[in-house]
């Protein structure tokens, strides 16, 4: 993965597009129908996993709780080493030291909110004061969350010149932008928050910080795929998707790889350009692993709870 | 990471019992037929043998009509509360007897399984409830009027939605107080035959639903049947024509839903990936055996190039092959004589030097397969932009100006259907004002609803089935 440099405002107006909600709304339900069995349930759960942010962003969220789920990231299956580690851990910054020294060369990345997380409302300046401090830490991605009241104000210069700024902030740190989709209300203006991001820098776009009820869903998936790879093939640069907020199912989990897979094909199933933001699903995507291998269901005290 | 291909997800079929030899359904009994004759009906995604279906001749019409004609007077008189009693019992039976009614049209007829199971049946289902509603309230239907029903009705309908197209004539002749003799297509006689099952579960009295086999032959001898009171067909408009000459003259009612060749019309400002979704379910919906398919595609021309390659990229993501796998958005061509007739026309169509398209599909060894096709740089003087390929074909043209698209569209025979793609409210109506087509879908396509009346214009026929409308056919008014 390339750090991202921004393409200029110029290239929202230059794609453009709208959305027909009913019409979206309806191949995410056909799309949904996808029956996904035997080996390519296996593969795409490994795939899940590969491509897991495992999240844990609490206002008690310690050095020692972070130190336990570095452990599960890194081996989300004690006992069974050929269950993959997640891409990355996602926490507050005030806890990166700590994760990066968990994690130390595991190959999961460490990656922190930043920018006034999760209503983004503090100073510009504070924001990204945030982020640089976390990327000195040692964060290599950064989770930012853009001003939706911007955005509904029609100011989309704003958020564009604000995730331009997270961007150089971030230096060679990878840049995930959230859009908190539920908050937007409309597939066109989730549409138009997506190009605003790319086009300012970013390397990925993330639906939702998690933190309100109105989470990703699977019609906001496709909307964003389907922005992702207009702007792929208006600038030839591949900007990576996030669905974070209420994943808490291997079933959900294969859902929106099917999303991907459909819109923005096979090149897109990859930790580099897909992420699953979730604090609680890699279990239930154990025992279906488990299941599919054995044919039966374990006891749930057989994954670990960290 | 390797391919993220899916595995094969069949449907089982065990739920579906299959007969070696059927009867004709006459008098509420299965029953041989006179004729002696039979035929065979397969599989056509495996060119399997599935049953041995009787080929009715002239007196099996006969014995099938007299049924009828017998069960008339009853059913007409009977309270119309319990009319629609048995209609919900029958719309209750197809609802609970869905997945084996789906497996089995899917089995019969090649549609992908996961349009039988959301689509065909529960469509199917929905009209006989729908029309159970009304059985007892037409004096709402024609207020100030008295409707009575014509007697006994001959439907003949078509291989491409067999149990919907059944649904659609059935249901609302009975609600209006007729009996009926139908004939399901040639190819795909099997749902129509365990739909009589679901008939005599439901108790429904002896000849108020006959159905009769066979080809055009016993057709042509139901519709010409001299104790006929009403013809309904849904086909081909050439054999529509036939019909109508061969009714002229005999005070039999008609109405007919014949063929079309729809343009599905996209404008500059409209919601593009939903726009080429659209065109992807107007066209390869049901392999395009749709008589209200998409089958020509106006491009305003500054989007044409860009809605072009989007179209591309989805067709290679369709799936084409095992109608039975869940998976399946593309299954088998109906029978081979239709799938000669596609390839005639394609072949038309490149030598009128438009330009070919493909997806990339393997087609399976055996049955009869067509893959997803697209022509661009067609014109309206090109065979394939005037008449209807019935199958997985796309003619691509473009426009300027909404006149001109207004133009385009009408510059055919038939008027069944258009598709409007527009973010512009005022341009949707100000387009549907101006297009010939018995329905016009706005930012959508091939949608259907009981309560929604469809119907033709010019060579697409007259007479609307479903809604309030539907009921006219069937009935007369003093």
């Amino acid at each position: 993965m390339t750090r991202a440099v921004s393409e200029g405002p110029g290239i929202v107006e230059r794609i453009g597009g709208s959305v027909d909600a009913v019409g979206v709304e309806q191949r995410a339900a056909a799309l949904g129908t996808r029956s996904i069995k035997k080996e390519a349930k296996l593969l795409g759960l490994d795939l899940a996993i590969r491509c897991c942010d495992l999240t844990t962003l609490e206002g008690a969220d310690s050095p020692g709780k972070i130190a336990q789920l570095a452990s599960k990231a890194i081996r989300p299956a004690p006992t069974d080493p050929s269950i993959p580690h997640v891409a990355a851990l996602c926490i507050y910054p005030r806890l990166v030291a700590p994760a990066v020294a968990a994690l130390g060369d595991s190959g999961v990345a460490v990656a922190s909110v930043a920018g006034g997380f999760p209503s983004g409302q503090a100073p510009l300046d504070h924001r990204l004061a945030e982020i640089e401090a976390a990327v000195s830490d040692g964060a290599g991605e950064i989770d930012i969350v853009i001003s939706r009241g911007a955005l509904l104000a029609g100011d989309q210069d704003a958020v564009y010149e604000e995730v331009s700024r997270a961007r150089e902030a971030c230096g060679s740190a990878h840049l995930k932008v959230i859009l908190e989709t539920g908050e937007l209300a409309s597939y066109d203006r989730i549409r138009c928050a997506s190009l605003v991001a790319m086009a300012a820098g970013a390397d990925f776009i993330k639906t939702s910080t998690g933190k309100i009820s109105l989470a990703s869903t699977h019609p906001t998936a496709v909307v964003m795929a389907e922005a992702i790879r207009d702007f792929a093939e208006a600038t030839s640069r591949a900007v990576g998707l996030k669905v974070a907020g209420g994943i808490k199912t291997a079933k959900e989990a294969l859902r929106y790889l099917v999303i991907v897979n459909e819109t923005l094909g096979e090149e897109w199933l990859d930790p580099d350009r897909f992420r699953i933001g979730a604090s609680s699903v890699l279990n239930d995507i154990l025992m279906q692993i488990d299941k599919q291998r054995s044919g039966v269901y374990s006891d749930p005290d057989r994954y670990t709870k960290d | 990471m390797p391919r993220w291909d899916y595995a094969p997800a069949p449907e089982a079929t065990d739920i579906v019992t299959v007969k070696d030899t059927y009867g004709l359904f006459i008098g509420g009994e299965e029953v041989e037929p006179l004729s002696g004759d039979y035929f065979k009906t397969i599989n056509p995604a495996t060119e399997e043998v599935l049953a041995a279906i009787p080929e009715a001749g002239l007196e099996d019409i006969e014995a099938a009509v007299a049924a009828a004609r017998k069960a008339a007077g009853t059913w007409a008189a009977i309270a119309p509360a319990d009319r629609a009693k048995y209609l919900f019992r029958i719309a209750r039976a197809m609802q609970e007897r869905q997945r084996e009614l789906a497996v089995l049209e899917t089995m019969n007829g090649g549609k992908p399984i996961k349009e039988s199971r959301d689509i065909d049946v529960p469509l199917a289902g929905a009209h006989f409830f729908y029309y159970a509603g009304w059985a007892d309230k037409l004096e709402f239907a024609f207020p100030g009027r008295n409707a009575e029903p014509l007697g006994v009705c001959a439907q003949v309908i078509p291989w491409n939605f067999p149990l919907l197209m059944l649904a659609w004539k059935i249901a609302p002749a009975l609600a209006t107080g007729n009996t009926v003799v139908l004939k399901p297509a040639e190819t795909t006689p099997l749902t129509a035959l365990l739909f009589a099952q679901i008939c005599h579960q439901a108790g429904l009295p002896a000849g108020v639903v006959n159905i009769v086999t066979g080809a055009g032959e016993t057709g042509a001898a139901l519709v010409n049947h001299p104790g006929v009171d009403k013809v309904a067909f849904t086909g081909s408009t050439e054999v529509g024509k036939q019909i109508q000459r061969s009714l002229a003259g005999s005070g039999k009612h008609l109405s007919l839903e014949l063929g079309g060749k729809a343009a599905n019309i996209v404008f500059a400002d409209a919601p593009l990936d939903q726009a080429v979704e659209g065109i992807v379910n107007g066209i390869f919906f049901n392999q395009g055996h749709v008589c209200c398919a998409g089958s020509r595609l106006l491009l305003q021309e500054s989007i044409a190039t860009r809605v072009v390659s989007k179209l591309k990229r989805r067709l290679s993501t369709l799936r084409l092959g095992d109608p039975l796998d869940k998976n399946t958005d593309i299954g088998a061509i109906n029978s081979r004589a239709q799938l000669d007739k596609i390839k005639e026309l394609v072949g038309v169509g490149v030598d009128e030097g438009a330009e070919l398209y493909q997806a990339p599909c393997e087609l399976p060894e055996h049955g009869f397969w067509f893959p997803p096709t697209v022509f661009t740089g067609v014109s309206q003087s090109h065979r394939i932009a005037q008449e209807e390929i019935f199958g997985p074909v796309l003619s691509v043209l473009t426009f300027r100006t909404e006149d001109e698209a207004v133009e385009k569209a009408n510059n055919t025979p038939y008027g069944l259907s258009a598709g409007v793609w527009t973010d512009k409210g005022s341009r949707i109506l100000w387009m549907a004002d101006r297009l010939k087509a018995g329905v016009v879908w706005a930012n959508t396509f091939n949608r259907f609803d009981p309560a929604s009346p469809f119907g033709g214009f010019k060579e697409s026929g007259f007479g609307r089935e479903g809604g309030r409308h539907g009921l006219e056919p069937y009935v007369r008014l003093t």
